[in-house]
């Protein structure tokens, strides 16, 4: 079996051109489900017996909540694959991929706190979902500090990629201590996103939103990815030629 | 100094070579066992640095009565919370220093050179750091639950929840330490670093404070509290080596 195709990736170039003609076929569906996905779940599905329309925040709450959690499985597979086989490219991705993730974890965070408003009178609740997601995006923060805080490029891949693994590690039992210790404190929250009691004209909008964010995380991770590329390989000859100076 | 692939076969070798602190014929505990009285020693010397993280927690601790209200009855209520966020803050107040004089004076690169595992080493270092912050932490802990209307009957609880906590602490901590070695002004970096890891650390050890304190079992969140700081034993040394060895590149 060739190889070739794997060790093509580990090229900055290769990648460069990859991720500018694939961007286009992950950008336009997602931006195509998304409105479909908006419009079934706005106008189309029925409103919920108890929530009204009120439950509708959750064609964006739920499917920022499940990538927040996404991205930084993938930021942690790609900082592990960096770190383990050296790929510069894999660094890169990682570095992509963690403000990408802060935001759909602070959009999970206040389109969250947006619908505790009227569904239980309060702009914040100690709900586990809740908390887990706050300490994620203090996970994300210090990420993004640390990798900051290093001048050297290759140190702060590695050193951020230490932190990256040993963070996604820690995502279960934080998320499970929290769930412990919520339940101990309070009732069960009333919402149960994502069990099957939803009615199909609320789920189908719902996973189309949800695959639908994937591709847009995919294609804004290629933009991303693109640009840190040309930041990182800003000397090489290939530069030059792409950016046609 | 040679890159030996060392190990304990190299110690019950047929020729026992003891030649120096970490020299290639010392076992992986020997060396071990000298870095943590290294550690001991040198601490020892600066007695000064020693109870600053100790008075840190006595004040943090009077702060609330101040903050909340004299009464007992109300800080009983916050009596664990209390405690055990000053103990976490304390202990990381003495983190930065875990590895800072090491780095500077160039020991730490000693020890990755020493071709003894750096993960032993790191294991010996944060256990000093333990026995220097967290027993000592532990064993001030009665004297802050008591002030704050805790029963004398909690002590044992509360005594063994933050003697194990801080296993777990110190542990999280030597991963944030490593990471943040050679960056100047840490500090809030550390913390920011360090603190949402030490989450579940937090929740258990004050849930058996808590427990403590109203004359309950804490056996469960105490051994929650254990089962991490295994966990931590097992992995973090791992980690913190591997982020000392970047940080050395």
């Amino acid at each position: 079996m060739s190889w070739t195709w794997f060790h093509r990736l580990g090229s900055p170039p290769y990648i460069y051109g990859l991720a500018r003609r694939l961007t286009p076929w992950l950008a336009w569906p997602a931006g195509a489900l998304i409105v479909a996905a908006l419009y079934g779940g706005l106008v189309l599905a029925p409103p919920d017996y108890q929530q009204g329309d009120g439950f509708r925040i959750i064609y964006m709450h739920a499917p920022s909540a499940w990538m927040s959690l996404m991205v930084y499985t993938t930021m942690a597979v790609a900082a592990a694959v960096g770190l383990i086989w050296r790929i510069k490219v894999a660094h890169a991705v990682a570095a992509s991929c963690a403000p990408i993730g802060a935001s759909f974890t602070l959009a999970a965070l206040v389109t969250g706190s947006l619908w505790g408003e009227p569904m239980w009178g309060t702009w914040w609740e100690w709900d586990p979902r809740l908390t887990s997601e706050l300490i994620l995006l203090f996970l994300y923060l210090g990420y993004m500090g640390l990798r900051g805080a290093i001048e050297d490029a290759q140190r702060a891949d590695r050193t951020s990629a230490v932190l990256a693994v040993v963070g996604v590690v820690n995502v279960p039992i934080i998320h499970y201590s929290v769930t412990w210790w919520n339940s101990l404190h309070q009732a069960p929250s009333v919402m149960r996103v994502g069990k099957p009691t939803l009615s199909t004209a609320m789920l189908v909008p719902l996973l189309m939103m949800l695959l639908g964010f994937t591709l847009y995380f995919a294609a804004v991770l290629l933009v991303r990815l693109r640009a840190e590329i040309l930041n990182r390989e800003r000397s090489a000859s290939w530069v030059r030629e792409v950016v046609g100076t | 100094m040679p890159e030996l692939p060392n190990s304990t076969l190299a110690a019950t070798a047929a020729e026992p070579r003891t030649t120096g602190a970490t020299g290639e014929g010392t076992s992986v505990l020997e060396a071990a066992r000298l870095v943590l009285l290294r550690d001991l020693t040198l601490a020892f010397r600066r007695r000064g640095q020693l109870v600053q993280p100790l008075a840190f927690f006595a004040i943090v601790t009077t702060l609330f009565p101040l903050a909340i209200s004299p009464e007992l009855a109300r800080l009983r209520e916050v009596a664990a919370g209390v405690i055990w966020v000053a103990a976490l803050l304390a202990s990381l107040l003495a983190l930065e220093s875990l590895f800072r004089d090491d780095a500077y004076d160039g020991a730490l690169e000693q020890y990755a050179l020493s071709g003894q595992p750096l993960t032993g080493l790191m294991f010996a270092k944060t256990a000093a750091h333990w026995l220097l912050t967290g027993l000592p932490l532990a064993l001030m802990a009665p004297l802050a639950a008591l002030s704050l209307g805790a029963p004398a009957g909690a002590v044992p609880g509360i005594v063994a929840s933050i003697a194990i906590g801080t296993v777990a602490l110190s542990l999280i901590g030597s991963i944030g330490a490593a990471l943040t070695l050679g960056i100047r002004r840490s500090g809030v970096l550390l913390a920011l670093l360090t603190l949402p890891l030490s989450l579940p650390v937090l929740i258990f050890g004050a849930r058996a404070s808590e427990l403590a304190i109203q004359g309950a079992s804490y056996v469960a969140p105490l051994e929650l509290l254990s089962a991490l700081a295994v966990l931590g034993i097992t992995l973090a040394p791992l980690a913190a080596a591997a982020a000392v060895r970047i940080s050395l590149e």
